[in-house]
């Protein structure tokens, strides 16, 4: 692979645009090919649709769909437990959090961080279907703000911490926001799959597990 | 950091590198098309290709992919003669396409 090329696909993934290297494994010529620029119902559309690498023929189709987002509200413990195992497996996280005495980089280094409310910064951010969203504050005027843009974009993922006690709260405030029953069952509350967890690394786990079967098998 | 961004970090420091590409699997196999492993000419690797079983193989085959500069496609499978130096425990074939990054 050319250096060139190399830098091309690292910037292409930076800016979110959809490309996909192909290279000819017999003769090693290879190219950058845009999402949008794959004909209709090509193999190369395919690949990028199930964001599947293939070897079609001589040709190897290596789909670089964006990177996956996490979008955290709450600037908290658990958040700080959850963004390392996010980054591991391939997330870039962002922090938003009003409060900006939680919001301090010294708590979250190298990490996008936002101290203004959700409903400042989310609406021109493009929650996209590559897109997990986890509201952490325990705050209903901060964290209702964030469910309530995540409920109305593609998400793949929406959890909030709270027990069922205050998830059953949390579910009618934002009914008489006008959601229905069916857009309600997107949130994931109590957050996170029931494993035991103890503490808030345990906690992490148990979110990014719920997560990851959301991304690779859908939740049900 | 992912082994895009590994690589491209790595190229920046002036490193000789490889990258290596599962392009193929058949049957049972422990990572899937697309996985890949980024080696330097020192055999520093980052990322994973098998479980374990024919990184070394890879590794080894890197070293002569940034030497030559001439891309390498390897098969591994329990059904190949290399399958006595490294063969997939899980009984699957992978097929991986190593290329130099010049």
């Amino acid at each position: 692979m050319k250096k060139e090329l190399l830098d091309q696909l690292v910037a292409a993934r930076r800016a979110r645009r959809a490309v996909a290297l192909v290279s000819d494994v017999k003769t090693g010529a290879q190219r950058l090919v845009a999402a949008d620029e794959a004909a209709p119902d090509s193999d190369l559309a395919q690949a990028f649709r199930f964001d599947k690498s293939a070897l079609v023929g001589d040709e190897f189709f290596q789909i670089h769909n964006p990177p996956l987002r996490l979008v955290l509200i709450g600037a908290v413990l658990i958040a700080q437990s959850v963004i390392p195992i996010a980054r591991a497996t391939g997330y870039d996280v962002t922090v938003v959090d009003p409060r900006g005495a939680f919001a301090t980089g010294a708590r979250f280094p190298d990490i996008a961080l936002h101290a203004e409310w959700p409903q400042d910064i989310l609406p021109g951010f493009g929650l996209d279907r590559r897109t997990a969203f986890i509201a952490l504050t325990h705050d209903p005027k901060i964290d209702d703000e964030g469910l309530d843009l995540a409920l109305k974009s593609d998400a793949f993922y929406i959890g909030a911490l709270g027990s069922r006690k205050s998830h059953a709260a949390r579910l009618a405030r934002l009914k008489a926001r006008g959601f229905d029953e069916a857009t309600l069952a997107r949130i994931r509350g109590p957050i996170g799959l029931a494993i035991g967890a103890v503490g808030a690394p345990e906690i992490a786990i148990s979110i990014m597990a719920e997560m990851t079967k959301a991304l690779r098998l859908g939740l049900t | 950091m992912q082994v895009t961004e590994i690589a491209s970090f790595w190229v920046s420091e002036g490193r000789k590198i490889a990258l290596a590409t599962v392009v193929e699997t058949w049957g049972s196999a422990p990572q899937p098309v697309g996985a890949q492993l980024v080696i330097d000419a020192n055999g520093h690797f980052e990322g994973a290709v098998s479980g374990g079983c024919v990184e070394g193989d890879v590794i080894t085959t890197a070293q002569d992919v940034i030497a030559s500069g001439a891309p390498q496609l390897l098969e591994f499978g329990v059904a190949d003669e290399t399958a006595w130096r490294a063969g997939l425990a899980c009984g699957g074939r992978i097929k991986i396409y190593v290329e130099a990054v010049v």
